[in-house]
């Protein structure tokens, strides 16, 4: 062990480092340029910034690889064989449209009809099999679709989540003449109930699985030249192995954002808050998600694009199309109106000079005085275009409003501002949670410019701004959990669970995590596991995923009827309010946590070392709020020392972020180098 | 005072934002899979003295938006005769001749009441899974009085002053096949009543009542301006469509729907005068529901204007008395959703003609609700099992139509199979496209589908309530009719050896264990003529069996000339 963890997150633009050394504490966080034609460049470029491989002990990846090749449709071309009458699912959907007015838009599955084969077989909803498979036939298919030249297969049977025998059995036979390892069988990834969910997902799987296989034997290659354990970050915030990553690639779908979700939990942790609403502001869209009581919210779905659905455990991201590029305009009607459309990096805002001509949040900004001209983030530009934003405002928004230039782009951040409110309180009032005991954690460059205004549209307990915001994200892969999720469909009244059968379950499981993370050859420092039912009552559609116990012993857990069912009817009563007299509880599917616990990382060794506030101190600017001009003070974020205290209207400025403290907050730099914006006592 | 744009901007976002959170509730909380699933339900926010809607939720059923206006002004006018209104009330009720639509749906209507006075109401709407009647389900074609499709229930108040009333829910729970579900589904509608009236009372507090108001109100006339403007931008003149109803499920004849479109000016007509008299049997609509029906069709036209009454007030609509869309109690009207789907279809025709760019070749034009009913051998317990099925859209000028979607009146989604079969004693045997059933053009009509269905059990029945067996949906500028409807099933004779008289409407199949039932829905119309399609895109089309060889030939020609 020569102690260097790294932590990589290759962004659209940047890749970022994040890199701690076990033994000797140290730690250093670097920016590569992108190389998006093979993101492993600049991924082993990040790495050399760091120190030679053999010197390096794990590489923990936030990879947008796969999140890339379903957005950009670049998978790999993709057979399906299906149960005999049944090979339309994929296409078919569950029925929906793209938007609820106007019947425009269509669908255009990832794996072709003609690469869509079927097989005589059918297992029933009780799991009786009506029909064994014909495995010649789906030999035969998967010849068919091999000289097709498909390079992936998803095997989705109906009703396999019951009885998944005909499906394993068809995907031996496909293995035995599928000339590569590209094989999906549904229920291996997903054994619940819901076909089109299912096959869609397992799809979605089969697609991604060559390139991110491609992906990722380079970079193993690269690294075996020292003994460096290759981590990746899965959607939900938990890592897995490289090997499991290219078998399971779709459960990397939002493995970036989910990597800064992991830090946002920690840097909350750590710094005394456990209810922390993370809030990431791109160029085009704002993303929030949301940690209660030191827990982070997942969704157990999600929609990449109409009709491409997929299906495994992930932070819960709430998006509105409301980012630093989001173009400002004034509708027909007289109103103003802030996105969907996006200047994005070319042209890009206004100010940038690169002939944008609509006006953007970001000139909205730049006018009001709370960016700094002079010096942009990134470094491409030497200079803003002040002048040139103010008339854009001028033009697009203040003149069919009546408004001069400042008046316009106050009124834009003010309407930018309620949609990312608005979109807080989707993400948290109604889930439920008060947000007056929430701080928000803005990362990416413009969030902190933003975060005071938030503080006082959701009435939010304070805002926290990161020591380092730009890698927040690699900083996340660095020092998250190993983790395994296992689902399973048992669709039967609760008066009908064995709590025997369960526990069984439940330690079948629970043995697979457990060998699972033995096998990632990464030091653990506790195991445990957590147990979610998702139940309903008796004839509802719709389950509630209910906690039901969690701890490093499955098997001391008390699973009786009525402690379960006392676990659902709180619940219930949390998400809907009452509680139903009469209809029977019903569990539909298992759902087990396997977490490894990795050694814990000190944040305090981001700290300040010292600073001054007066040196820090870089004079003043003229900055606009609530109506008037004032004069702010400017200050070097990163040299300011452990306690300062700052008065709002101020203008906090690092490398890679802004933070703009309002008139009646104060910004104060915390015992680990954050910054906590609340209200002025 | 006039509101500032921002103010009002941020205003629009938060309002919303809480009709919105009313629809997820229901959803989520739902019994009944017709609302959870399909989503047959909608919340939204109504004007304090005429009823008018104020905002609506997104996710709810578009038919509903512009319905419950008119369920509200049946509560408004109930609570001024009746002189007793207090804080807390909510009123139940199904009544579709004031209300519009059908007995299946129930709608909750409260009061919001600020400083001892109504600021506005709030309400609810959600399709039941039974609510008595001759056909499980509701769906009854062969009924000729409303009393043969359900039990009628006028406003009555399920709360008094935030007291409630078991007594009424006893009295609707005998009358249900399905009490449980029906309980389930109004407890579930009443909790997002509470969710809207906290919601609401926490923006009023932090804005005040006299802003909200005026926001509310300026919304209204930024709805009716963006309307205007777009109106004015169409050429002036009059635009001409008709289509047909199958039969009314009792006498087998074609009913004529006719439409005229007039453009002049800001303004806009629609008149259906020349439409067929009311009927026996239940396709006839109440007026409610056709001035809900324009409204859907117009959302659909000119998708970017917001969903309140604004939205309809440039737009004049003349409904003949005595007509199939004027139908008055106790006319039967439990298959409104054929009716309006045929009038959004004779909008979209005559659209055609004033804006051939915002037109669409007609969809699939049916909600073919199939219900199948029995008791399990052994515990005897009755079961329903009751979907709508999808079909294609038409295709447009940007592109050929959506393969399976859902009915333009709603967003609905269908129930997985594997859910369906978990549920009830059936085994799919096919559930898949249907080759050639989209409408040629240079731009295709999406597919419909194929569902075929086997029963599990000893014995149950079947019932279908569908449209398009007889006239096709229609394309546009030249593009193809879709192919038509099509309901088989298995007799003694053998498989698929029964067709229903009515083309697509039958009550009381019956069915044995082993027995299936088949459902060929259609496709939507093509856009633009077939001449103009390209080469590539009718190759891939038979590459992929969507168009077979012959229809390719007999529709295109031959795709490698």
């Amino acid at each position: 062990m020569s102690g260097w963890i790294v932590g990589v997150d290759v962004g659209g633009t940047f890749t970022d480092i994040f890199a701690v050394n076990e033994a000797t504490g140290q730690v250093i966080t670097a920016k590569t340029p992108s190389t998006p034609a093979d993101q492993s460049v600049g991924f082993l470029n990040g790495l050399a910034a760091v120190a030679p491989i053999p010197e390096i002990d794990a590489v923990v990846h936030g990879t947008t690889v796969g999140t890339n090749a379903l957005l950009e449709r670049k998978g790999a071309r993709t057979g399906v064989i299906a149960t005999e009458g049944f090979r339309d699912v994929l296409e078919m959907r569950r029925r929906d449209r793209p938007r609820t007015w106007g019947l425009r838009g269509v669908f255009k599955p990832v794996a072709e009809r003609q690469d869509r084969m079927e097989a005589p077989e059918r297992t029933l909803a009780s799991g009786e099999i009506e029909r064994p498979v014909d495995v010649d036939a789906v030999r035969e298919a998967a010849k068919q679709l091999a000289d097709a030249g498909c390079e992936a297969v998803a095997i989705a049977f109906v009703n396999a989540y019951a009885n998944p025998e005909n499906e394993r059995r068809a995907r031996d036979a496909v293995a035995e003449v599928w000339p590569n390892a590209h094989i999906t069988a549904a229920t291996d990834i997903l054994p619940e109930i819901r076909e089109f969910e299912r096959t869609s997902t397992a799809t979605l799987n089969a697609y991604l699985q060559p390139a991110m296989g491609r992906y990722l034997r380079r970079l193993g290659q690269a690294l075996e030249a020292g003994a460096a354990n290759l981590l990746i970050v899965q959607s939900n915030g938990g890592l897995m192995t490289a090997e499991e990553a290219s078998r399971a690639p779709i459960r990397t779908a939002l493995s970036g954002p989910a990597a800064g979700v992991v830090a946002a939990r920690a840097v909350g942790l750590a710094a005394g808050f456990e209810n922390v609403i993370a809030c990431d502001m791109g160029g085009t869209s704002f993303d929030v998600s949301l940690i209660a009581g030191g827990r982070t919210a997942l969704a157990s779905e999600t929609s990449i694009d109409f009709g491409m659905v997929a299906r495994a455990p992930m932070v819960e991201i709430t998006t509105i199309g409301a980012g630093g590029g989001s173009i400002a305009w004034v509708d027909a009607g007289g109103m103003l109106r802030i996105g969907p459309e996006s200047a994005g990096a070319d042209p890009g805002p206004v100010a940038y000079g690169k002939g944008g001509e609509r006006p953007t949040v970001t000139d909205a900004n730049v006018v009001l005085g709370r960016i700094n001209p002079e010096s942009p983030i990134g470094g491409e530009i030497s200079r803003l275009d002040v002048e040139g934003a103010a008339k854009a405002l001028e033009k697009a928004v203040g003149a069919p409003l009546g408004m001069d230039a400042t008046a316009a782009a106050e009124a834009v951040i003010r309407v930018a501002n309620a949609r990312m409110a608005g979109a807080i309180r989707l993400a948290s009032i109604e889930r439920g949670h008060d947000p007056a005991r929430f701080i928000a954690m803005p990362f990416g460059g413009g969030g902190a410019l933003h975060a005071g205004a938030l503080i006082r549209e959701v009435g939010l307990a304070g805002a926290l701004s990161p020591r380092y915001p730009g890698v927040l994200s690699a900083l996340g892969a660095g020092i998250a959990d190993m983790r395994r999720d296992y689902v399973q469909t048992i669709n039967r009244p609760l008066e009908a669970i064995d709590p025997k059968t369960l526990s069984h379950q439940i330690d079948e499981f629970w043995q697979a995590g457990l060998k699972a993370l033995s096998g990632a050859g990464v030091p653990l420092t506790a195991k445990r596991a957590e147990l979610e039912l998702d139940m309903h009552y008796q004839g509802q559609t719709h389950a509630i995923a209910v906690p039901v116990a969690g701890g490093e012993n499955p098997k001391d857990w008390r699973l009786a009827q009525d402690a379960i069912q006392s676990a659902f009817e709180d619940s219930y009563r949390a998400a809907y309010g009452r509680l139903l007299d009469g209809p029977a509880i019903r569990v539909m599917n298992l759902r087990l946590a396997v977490i490894g616990a990795r050694p814990p990382f000190d944040l305090a060794r981001l700290k300040p070392d010292g600073g001054d506030k007066a040196a820090a101190a870089r004079g003043q600017r003229k900055l606009f709020a609530d109506g008037a001009w004032h004069d702010a003070d400017v200050y070097a974020r990163l040299e300011l020392p452990v306690g300062a205290e700052i008065l709002g209207p101020a203008v906090l400025e690092q490398p890679d972020a802004t933070i703009y403290v309002d008139p009646g907050l104060t910004a104060r730099v915390d015992a680990l180098g954050n910054v906590l914006l609340q209200p002025s006592a | 005072m006039t509101l500032d744009p921002v103010t009002l901007a941020v205003l629009n976002g938060r309002l919303e934002q809480i009709v919105d959170e009313m629809d997820a509730t229901l959803f989520r909380s739902a019994f009944n899979p017709i609302i959870a699933e399909a989503h047959d339900a909608s919340h939204g926010i109504y004007h304090r003295d005429s009823g008018e809607t104020l905002a609506q939720g997104k996710s709810g059923l578009p038919i509903f938006v512009g319905a419950m206006a008119f369920a509200v002004q049946t509560v408004i006018a109930k609570a001024e005769r009746d002189g007793d209104l207090a804080d807390g009330d909510v009123y139940i009720f199904n009544d579709p001749w004031d209300g519009g639509t059908h007995l299946s749906d129930f709608r909750l209507v409260r009061p919001v009441f600020r400083d001892s006075q109504v600021f506005c109401w709030l309400a609810s709407v959600g399709h039941w899974h039974d609510v008595g009647g001759a056909v499980p389900g509701n769906y009854n074609p062969a009924a000729t009085e409303a009393f043969q499709e359900g039990f009628v229930c006028p406003p009555v108040k399920l709360f008094r002053a935030g007291a409630y009333q078991p007594d009424i829910t006893a009295m609707l729970e005998a009358n249900s096949r399905l009490p449980i579900s029906l309980y389930g589904d109004m407890n579930a509608q009443i909790n997002a009543l509470d969710l809207g009236v906290q919601r609401l009372s926490g923006l009023l507090d932090e804005y005040g009542d006299a802003v909200v108001e005026e926001a509310l109100t300026a919304l209204r006339d930024r709805a009716d301006k963006l309307m205007r403007a777009e109106i004015k931008d169409l050429p002036d003149g009059v635009y001409e469509s008709e289509d047909f109803m199958d039969n009314d499920g009792v006498i087998d004849a074609p009913l004529k729907l006719r439409l005229k479109l007039t453009v002049a000016g800001e303004r806009m007509t629609l008149d259906f005068t020349g439409s067929a008299e009311s009927c026996l049997g239940p396709i006839n609509i109440s007026r409610a529901t056709t001035h809900a029906a324009c409204y859907v069709a117009m959302k659909h036209v000119f998708d970017e204007i917001p969903a309140n009454a604004g939205a309809m007030a440039p737009i004049d609509v003349i409904i003949p008395d005595g007509s199939i869309l004027a139908a008055e109690a106790p006319k039967p009207v439990g298959g409104y959703t054929e009716t309006i789907l045929r009038l959004i279809d004779l909008v979209f025709q005559a659209m055609a003609g004033a804006a051939p760019e915002r037109a669409n070749g007609c969809a699939y034009g049916t909600i073919n609700a199939l219900s199948i009913a029995g008791r399990r051998s052994g515990s005897g317990a009755p079961w329903v099992m009751f979907s709508f099925f999808g079909g294609g859209h038409g295709g447009s000028e940007e592109s050929d139509g959506l393969q399976h979607g859902n009915a333009p009146i709603s967003t609905a989604t269908i129930p997985p199979l594997e859910i369906l079969e978990a549920a009830y004693p059936v085994a799919f045997r096919q559930w898949a496209l249907r080759p050639d059933s989209g409408g040629a053009g240079e731009h295709r009509g999406g597919l419909g589908a194929i569902y075929e269905i086997e029963l599990l059990e000893e014995s149950a029945e079947a019932f279908l309530f569908g449209e398009r067996g007889r006239t096709a949906p229609p394309g546009i500028l030249g593009g193809k009719s879709a192919a038509l409807n099509r309901f088989a099933f298995d007799t003694e004779a053998g498989r698929g050896a029964g067709e229903p008289p009515m083309a697509s409407k039958i009550v009381g199949v019956e069915m044995k264990r082993g027995m299936r039932l088949r459902l060929e829905t259609p496709g939507g119309g093509g856009y633009g003529p077939p001449e103009k399609r390209a080469k590539a895109a009718i190759a891939a089309d038979i590459a992929a069996g969507y168009v077979s060889e012959a229809a390719a030939a007999a529709d295109y020609g031959s795709a490698d000339e």
